[in-house]
């Protein structure tokens, strides 16, 4: 039969199921063969801490959502136009976020009495009539894929495990994704097993072929290649991002890399990812615990190197007191916290951004460091490179405030060059420096109140550095009431003092009277709702802090010129409370901590009643 | 130049180095008899036939009376957090495999607050020299019982006495795996300095205990140890080779006890001399050292000090480096040549 092609601008698909069903897999081949074609993505992974969870149930539900279009876009998607359910449990947590007249592709195959019961179904509701409303695609994906492979050597457990690639083919004809990357990745991911890479293969060409025969499905999709700046791209998550842009620093500043971590989610494949990357001198050490990982970082960088650690909030808590350290010992040290929701545990795998007030103010003493925030996905390459870049010039301790949101989430990435990347090369001190030939460890660079790095090893500037308040210069042991107020004071002049690039107002009509001012991973949503808006006739301005300590020296002229100003962030209002208190503002806190990120429609229909009551 | 083998990476140079250019132009601020005059004095003069230069050796530290040695050498030095020095270590010698890092700790230090980093940098066999001044007491924070105290030790914050026993801080390193332990004493400088040689020239974690004298809180903890009256009936010197006997003529041996584990201490005269344990610190199985750690008695006799284990196995430096060297190997072009391949790998595609 013939099927009619339909063009579309844009999609949101959800793939969901139990947390064995493969589900991040599948949405991850669908990405890739979606970034093939040339679409702008965005893509959410949510999914449950524990790895399997009691099967069919709805704590066990992972789902993966991709949106992509033809022009450029900013989120994940508030609303799925289409959910693939391999179960009761992955259809009743996600249908109420579907859009009405939605597609729902079922896995009949689940909707038995017993899994319908663990989930709370009184009735099936594929025959009850309570989805109605959309349009339903009932397709035996198990049944189907076992039948499918029926002449391959592989156990009935391995050809029901391929029904995911059954649904990603009927995805990719039903999208008309190009599959050749995904029949690619199946042979290189089961090498070792042939004959499951060869049942696997035969699950997705079946579920294409079912798709371009039943007549269940009459059309078939397309989403024109978006219009980006040219290049060449690559789909990355922001935990890849991140360490390849921890790579890249120690490329470009032409030092060993040492990072520390210990197994924590949602950071652990930072520590994965650098693992690789040996031959770039990357030595990893996974230590014995939180404090210990951030102490092999630091020694490293007292040896040296670029020293790393990265963790998630609860290891940043026991890390606080060595940063202090750190920041007594002034040497460069670049943090990374992947937050996730707290306090305590938890919700591991889920998205917070409620470690700002942490990173701040989380140390004894006054302790300052500098703080920077990547705001997408791609963005964590460069600010991994601005981090190092604070942590070598100022020598400093650096805290990333990445989340699980963009840790876990991708986009399309614009390779750099190479050679356009900064210049992050330090010098090591290698001479005396004091007037009387000595070597004064704490002679303050004027412009940069830096210290020497005189690292171990050079000859003539042995020196004893350490937590104890040290003499201005000497660097000696010091009590002294001056000294110490000096000290207290020159360490925070000299965070104050980094230099940061202005923040960037987007206001393209310049008749806005509200500023909506954001941090971090909100950056995709509330740009999202603020286009919107425009296009709606209501004029909105954003701009979105990526320095925040310092903060950007035009940031307080910037706040003054809008009559209103609107921080949404995912906690209770960390970022307003400092803007407030540092610039007199009174701006409005928009907060919500439900461990998913901001809607672009919640934005909006909230900055819509400011705009208008401006 | 004195004998000069040291484990870190460079061979060792003639220097004309003394005691003297060891010494720092801090003023030495512990209590006035405290044992940590002896120890810095002896490591002050000891240093100088390593033939390491100055500037390639550090002295890491955490936080306590001991802590504050690092001060007073002139060398490269960290005087860090309390208990974390073992980390911050780590860090430095895995990635500078050139330097000769020393850390030094304390009872409270190296096995309460930072008892976690001690043993896990052992298992690692971690190229450092661990040294652990034990005073038995929390000397910098005027006098609670620390995790070497006797049970039943009556200080400030025990009025009644300490409930909880103690370690012991030789069985502990040998059960974390440790390669090397031994033990010695503050004002024995011979004895210190042979045994702080042999930790020198071992590659891998070299873990000393140092029985140290504060006496200001626990004045003559191991006075029984040190009394010329006393001390050959207390102390079993440990020496490689030789049969294990102690007491002024040799009255006392070490023994295994027949069908039973462990050892024991017997009068020499009652056994035969081929009953007589002939001390071998490189049997591969660290029972034998542990039995030797167990023999001391409450009151501390029969305390072996000495190098009680020192034997070969892969350190953790060397084989993080050996990993690094062989993916450097691989790089064949320029880092940023390379750097531009890494990030253009996987699925790209281009946009015109």
């Amino acid at each position: 039969m013939t099927k009619q092609v339909r063009q579309l601008d844009r999609v949101v698909i959800r793939f969901a199921g139990d947390s064995g069903d493969g589900m991040q897999l599948t949405g991850d081949r669908f990405t890739s063969e979606t970034a093939q074609l040339g679409n702008d993505i965005s893509t959410l992974p949510n999914f449950p801490a524990e790895i399997r969870a009691p099967a069919g149930t709805l704590p066990g539900v992972s789902s993966f959502q991709v949106h992509f279009a033809d022009f450029d876009i900013l989120t994940p998607g508030d609303t799925p136009d289409v959910l693939v359910a391999m179960n009761p449990a992955a259809l009743k947590a996600n249908l109420g976020d579907l859009r009405p007249g939605a597609d729902i592709i079922v896995n009949t195959d689940e909707f038995t009495k017993r899994n319908l019961a663990k989930v709370g179904y009184a009735d099936d509701p594929l025959e009850d009539g309570s989805l109605d409303g959309y349009a339903l695609h009932p397709v035996a994906l198990t049944s189907m894929t076992v039948r499918a492979l029926e002449n391959f050597e592989i156990s009935k457990k391995d050809a029901e495990r391929a029904k995911n690639m059954f649904a990603l083919g009927l995805l990719s004809w039903m999208y008309s994704r190009p599959s050749e990357s995904t029949l690619r990745f199946l042979e290189r991911k089961f090498a070792a097993r042939p004959e499951v890479a060869a049942a696997n293969v035969a699950a997705f060409k079946a579920g294409f072929n079912f798709g371009e025969t039943t007549e269940d499905f009459v059309v078939r999709y397309e989403v024109k290649p978006a219009k980006m700046p040219a290049g060449e791209y690559r789909n990355i998550t922001g935990n890849t991002a991140l360490a390849l842009g921890v790579v890249a620093a120690g490329v470009r500043a032409k030092l060993p890399v040492l990072l520390g971590a210990y197994p924590i989610t949602p950071a652990s494949d930072i520590l994965h990812e650098l693992s690789k990357h040996k031959k770039f001198g990357v030595t990893t050490v996974q230590a014995e615990d939180e404090i210990a990982a951030i102490g092999v970082a630091l020694g490293a960088s007292y040896g040296g190197a670029l020293g790393v650690t990265s963790t998630s909030g609860p290891g940043v808590a026991l890390k606080s007191e060595t940063i202090s350290l750190a920041v007594a010992l002034e040497l460069p040290l670049l943090i990374i916290d992947v937050q996730r929701a707290g306090p305590s545990t938890g919700m591991p795998t889920k998205t917070e951004q409620a470690d700002l007030a942490m990173a701040l103010h989380g140390r004894h003493g006054e302790a300052p460091v500098a703080i920077i925030a990547p705001r997408s996905p791609a963005d964590c390459f460069d600010a991994a490179l601005e981090a190092a870049r604070i942590a070598l010039t100022y020598r400093t301790p650096v805290i990333l405030l990445s989340d699980g949101y963009i840790a876990n989430g991708s986009e399309p990435w614009r390779l750099p060059a190479v050679a356009e990347l900064p210049d992050l090369r330090v010098e090591f001190a290698s001479e005396p420096n004091g007037p009387e030939g000595q070597f004064l460890p704490y002679l303050r660079d004027p412009a940069t109140l830096a210290r020497p790095w005189a690292v171990p090893g050079t000859p003539g500037l042995e020196h004893r550095i350490g937590g104890l308040e040290k003499a201005d210069k000497t660097g000696d042991i010091s009590y002294d009431p001056a000294n110490h107020d000096f000290m207290v004071r020159t360490r925070a002049a000299r965070i104050e003092g980094i230099e940061v690039p202005d923040v960037e107002v987007d206001d393209p009509d310049g008749d806005a009277r509200v500023l909506v001012l954001g941090w971090g991973s909100t950056y995709g949503p509330i740009g999202a709702a603020c286009r919107s808006l425009r296009q709606r006739g209501l004029p909105v301005a954003q701009a979105h802090l990526r320095h925040l300590n310092p903060m950007p020296r035009n940031l307080g002229a910037v706040l003054k010129a809008y009559d209103r100003v609107v921080i949404p962030e995912m906690n209770l209002g960390q970022l307003a409370g400092v803007i407030r208190s540092k610039y007199l503002i009174d701006a409005i806190a928009y907060n919500q901590v439900r461990g998913l990120p901001f809607t672009a429609a919640e934005l909006e229909s909230m900055l819509e009643e400011v705009v208008k009551n401006a | 130049m004195h004998e000069a083998k040291n484990s870190a990476g460079a061979a060792p140079v003639a220097l004309k180095l003394t005691a003297k250019d060891f010494k720092s132009d801090q003023e030495v601020r512990w209590c006035p008899g405290c044992g940590d005059y002896a120890i810095l004095a002896a490591m002050q003069s000891f240093l100088p036939e390593l033939g390491i230069p100055r500037e390639r050796t550090v002295f890491v530290s955490g936080i306590g009376c001991s802590s504050r040695f690092p001060y007073y050498l002139n060398t490269y030095g960290m005087h860090s957090i309390h208990g974390r020095a073992p980390a911050i270590a780590t860090g430095l010698s895995v990635s500078r495999p050139d330097l000769s890092v020393w850390v030094v700790t304390g009872d409270g230090d190296a096995l309460s607050i930072g008892g976690n980093h001690l043993i896990h940098s052992l298992r690692r066999n971690v190229n450092l020299k661990i040294l652990l001044f034990n005073n038995k007491i929390y000397g910098l924070t005027k006098g609670q019982y620390s995790p070497t105290s006797e049970l039943g030790k009556v200080t400030k914050s025990t009025p009644v006495g300490s409930a909880d026993s103690p370690f012991n801080p030789i069985s502990l390193a040998l059960g974390a795996e440790a390669t090397f332990v031994a033990r010695t004493i503050d004002s024995d400088r011979k004895h210190l300095q042979s045994v702080l040689r042999q930790a020198a020239e071992h590659k891998g974690s070299a873990f000393v205990e140092i029985y140290q004298n504060c006496n200001i809180f626990n004045d003559g903890a191991f006075e029984v140890l040190k009394d010329p009256s006393t001390r050959d009936e207390y102390v079993i010197r440990l020496q490689h080779g030789q049969p294990i006997t102690f007491g002024k003529d040799g009255e006392w041996c070490v023994t295994h006890p027949p069908g039973a584990f462990g050892l024991e201490v017997r009068r020499t005269a009652e056994v035969s001399a081929d009953e007589v344990v002939v001390h071998d610190a490189t049997v591969a199985e660290p029972a034998y050292a542990f039995a030797l750690s167990r023999l001391p008695e409450g009151d501390l006799r029969n305390t072996p000090i000495g190098v009680f284990r020192a034997v070969d196995r892969p350190n953790y430096d060397d084989l993080v480096r050996s990993q690094l060297d062989e993916a450097k190997a691989k790089l064949v072009g320029e880092p940023e040549a390379e750097l531009s391949n890494l990030l253009n790998s996987g699925d790209t595609w281009a946009i015109l």
